[in-house]
């Protein structure tokens, strides 16, 4: 351990602590700008400056390693100053108007600025190109707006292995973007939206749903179903000032219902039907590769996270027969709700509009894919991020603290314990394992309050096996069989995953999460993420699983009614044309 | 390598033959780290500039995505996306070529062609570019056409110092990098 002291205070810390982590662990914060945790110090932006007593400079605390006796000081005239330059050089160039941007209630620049004192700016740069992108379906990019800290870069290419951003050009002229600084569309983007999670400023943010919300809302020709997706719960109260990991579950409803959405249903009642068409459909791959002998494509690889599928059909088209037919809970939701519930309500599905509440700006995408709309109707119409509803719930003028709290609505409410935790890296395969392994062998998964426990927390890759013993008689060719099954979050593990896949490692299922954590971890959740707060909304969907009755989605009465009623059994004609889909090739560049 | 590539009996090699020739060197750097700069480089030299689609396949090749080898290609002002002409001709700017006329020089250079810094002329004949420092300070301003180093160039003379280079007089021709 290593002795410093920061401020007067002392404090031990491991060797390879950088005096910004040191500084956070007795409570002293330091700005920062490039700097992105679990990742190497940038040391660019400079304004995480700190005074060493006996050093002749300023130095960076995101690189500086803490050494014996060291003594910091983190609030000095000299270094306030010196962080007022940087800041005030960057806001003689910023080319943004503060009043109307999205991220004025948490701008990072504004914040930095107020917490300097700065009120007003000494220099007066030549302002940024203002280069408004609204190219994709997922994000807008607003350059002028941009101070150039590279985070963005930081995440799309180490974090998420995709490199869609890197600063082209030099000097003055540069920006952070797209190859020759060209429109996000150009080049091959996955639309995760963890490079506007991060940004500091508004230059890159989700390509906002809410005004055309509102539109449907107050057309009373339509009715409006909203679904919210089970990461939304445990997120949604950071908006509101509540501790991360705290559980909105009944507030969120209740506020959903004052905003004037005419049901409130859940995505979760469709992540319980993705287990019943996935999980059937792994048994089916199974079957064909050791029954029939057929090429079964196997590892089946998970397609709930869109993300995932755009990094799949650009960077690994070679391996898009592995992945599951399945839509994702969200487009099933959508295709059901203009059908089934359409037709057991006696609504003509044109007046239906499908709003959705995700952790995701994929899925923004991937609710406009053209292939989307099995019902004869486009499945899912809006897609809002979580601080996006949490906008509209500031907008209504609701005190969302102050509400009581409701349930979801009938049928497409109701849920298990499995759907919950499909929010968390690890959930979607142990939520199939639950209802898979109960199918084959009919008794429940012998597992530690249900959980799979190697395949929790945050490891990048984490993988598991299960011995199948004592099958029914259906599913005899599964006796002793050993399921593997491999999980990874954040596209650059997956890319490790998928190459130890191509060496020779064999899985049978795989479950793949485009964020970092998960869907809890989304490129629309509130912002800033960092691990610590991961866990925490991992800990608090576990809970809301832990505390259902109903845990596995074979057992949820909703879901068994919408069999018997319209799709008869998994991977039905019927299911297939609503709930199943196909994906394309795609050239990286 | 391409044996049509003859600079003697000057057959231009068509398209094919230098995306092939694309194809070998990228084969040869495939799997060596810090390979994308010397690739392009190398392109550089093939095409005479890095064409979209070169840039294209050096990065699905070399697996760097489209958006570092753009950046990296608009980093260095010695790499150009734009064809170039025969002649490169290229001002400097450093500060000694600056404070003695090197700007009223590059203008008169501009006017003379009709095209701006980093384009080409419609008979491909001449590129423009800037650069600074040449080594040659001390006889400032100093242009280069190709490998030709030209000092003490003056604005109103320009025009007769690339006539020379259009009746094709000059003895020291040289492909344009
Ligand atoms: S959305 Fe994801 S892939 Fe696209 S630029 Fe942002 S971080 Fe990169
Ligand atoms: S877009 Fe945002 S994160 Fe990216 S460099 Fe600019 S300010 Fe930083
Ligand atoms: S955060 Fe340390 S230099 Fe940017």
């Amino acid at each position: 351990m290593i002795n410093l002291i920061i401020n007067g205070l002392e404090v031990s810390v491991p060797e390879g602590t950088t005096l910004l982590q040191a500084a956070s662990k007795i409570g002293v914060k330091i700005p920062t700008l490039c700097h992105v945790p679990n990742k190497d110090p940038k040391g660019a932006c400079r304004v995480c400056l700190v005074e060493v007593k006996n050093a002749r400079s300023l130095v960076a605390s995101c690189a500086m390693p803490a050494s014996e006796g060291m003594r910091v000081f983190t609030a000095t005239k000299r270094v306030r100053d010196a962080r007022k330059t940087v800041v005030e050089l960057l806001l003689s160039e910023h080319n943004g108007d503060c009043k109307t941007c999205d991220r004025n209630d948490d701008c990072e620049l504004q914040e930095l600025a107020r917490n300097l004192g700065i009120d007003e700016v000494r220099f007066e740069g030549e302002r940024a190109k203002y280069q408004y992108d609204d190219s994709t379906a997922a994000l807008i990019r607003d350059n002028g707006k941009c101070i150039k800290c590279r985070r963005c870069v930081t995440v799309c290419n180490e974090i998420q292995n995709v490199g869609a951003l890197f600063p082209q050009g030099r000097g003055y002229d540069s920006v952070i973007g797209p190859a020759f600084a060209m429109n996000l569309d150009t080049v091959a983007c996955v639309q995760c939206g963890q490079c506007a999670a991060v940004c500091p400023v508004g230059a890159i943010t989700e390509n906002s749903h809410i005004d055309k919300v509102w539109k449907v809302i107050d057309n009373p020709e339509k009715i409006v179903l909203v679904q919210t997706a089970p990461a939304i719960r445990a997120a949604l109260g950071e908006c509101f000032d509540y501790e991360p990991g705290t559980l909105v579950t009944g507030k969120m409803v209740s506020a959903l219902k004052q905003i004037g959405f005419d049901k409130v249903f859940d995505t979760n009642f469709a992540a319980d039907l993705t287990i019943m068409e996935e999980g059937s459909e792994l048994l089916m791959r199974l079957k064909n590769a050791i029954v029939e002998k057929k090429e079964a494509h196997l590892p089946q690889f998970s397609s709930c996270s869109p993300g995932w599928i755009n990094f799949l059909e650009y960077f690994y088209p070679e391996m898009i027969d592995n992945l599951s037919t399945c839509k994702s809970p969200q487009q099933m939701f959508g295709a059901v709700a203009k059908s089934y519930y359409a037709k057991k309500n006696n609504i003509d599905p044109k007046d239906i509009v499908v709003v959705s509440v995700m952790p995701c700006t994929a899925k923004k995408f991937e609710a406009q894919r053209p292939e989307m709309n099995s019902s004869g109707y486009t499945d899912v119409d809006y897609v809002l991020t979580t601080r996006e509803l949490g906008k509209m719930i500031k907008q209504a003028g609701i005190s969302f603290r102050d509400l009581p709290d409701s349930e979801m609505d009938s049928p497409l409410g109701r849920s298990s314990g499995a759907a919950d935790i499909f929010a968390n890296t690890g959930g979607v395969m142990e939520a199939a394992i639950r209802t898979v392994y109960e199918l084959v062998t009919g008794r429940e998964l012998p597992a530690d309050n249900l959980h799979l426990q190697p395949l929790m927390g945050l490891e990048g890759i984490k993988t598991a096996s299960l011995k199948i013993e004592g099958t029914v008689p259906a599913w005899s060719f599964l006796e002793g069989v050993e399921l593997k099954v491999a999980v990874s979050h954040g596209l650059g593990n997956t890319s490790k995953l998928l190459q130890r896949i191509k060496d020779g490692e064999e899985y049978h299922f795989v479950e793949v999460m485009t964020c970092a954590g998960g869907c809890i971890g989304g490129g629309g959740q509130p912002r800033f993420t960092t691990d610590e707060i991961r866990k925490k909304r991992m800990s608090a969907i576990y809970r809301e699983d832990e505390g259902k009755t109903l845990r596995k989605s074979h057992e949820n009465p909703d879901i068994l009614e919408i069999y018997a009623e319209f799709f008869e059994h998994p991977l039905s004609h019927n299911s297939h044309n609503l709930l199943h889909t196909h994906y394309n090739k795609k050239s990286p560049v | 390598m391409n044996e049509l590539h003859c600079l003697e009996c000057q057959i231009e090699p068509t398209e094919e033959e230098l995306y092939s020739q694309l194809d070998d060197i990228l084969l040869e750097y495939i799997n060596k780290p810090g390979a994308l700069i010397p690739v392009l480089q190398i392109a550089q030299r093939i095409f005479g500039y890095l064409p979209e689609k070169a840039l294209k396949k050096i990065s699905l090749t070399l697996k760097k995505s489209y958006s570092e080898v753009a950046g990296v290609v608009s980093f260095y002002s010695f790499f150009s996306t734009q064809p170039r002409g025969k002649f490169m001709v290229r001002v400097c700017l450093g500060t000694a070529c600056y404070v003695r006329g090197g700007k009223e020089v590059l203008n008169s250079l501009k006017k003379e062609l009709g095209i701006d810094v980093g384009m080409t002329t419609d008979d491909k004949m001449f590129s423009i570019d800037v650069g600074r420092c040449f080594g040659a300070c001390g006889l400032a301003p100093v242009i280069m056409v190709n490998d030709d180093v030209h000092q003490r160039v003056k604005p109103e003379k320009i025009n007769e110092l690339l006539s020379v280079y259009k009746a094709g007089l000059n003895n020291t021709i040289k492909e344009a990098v």
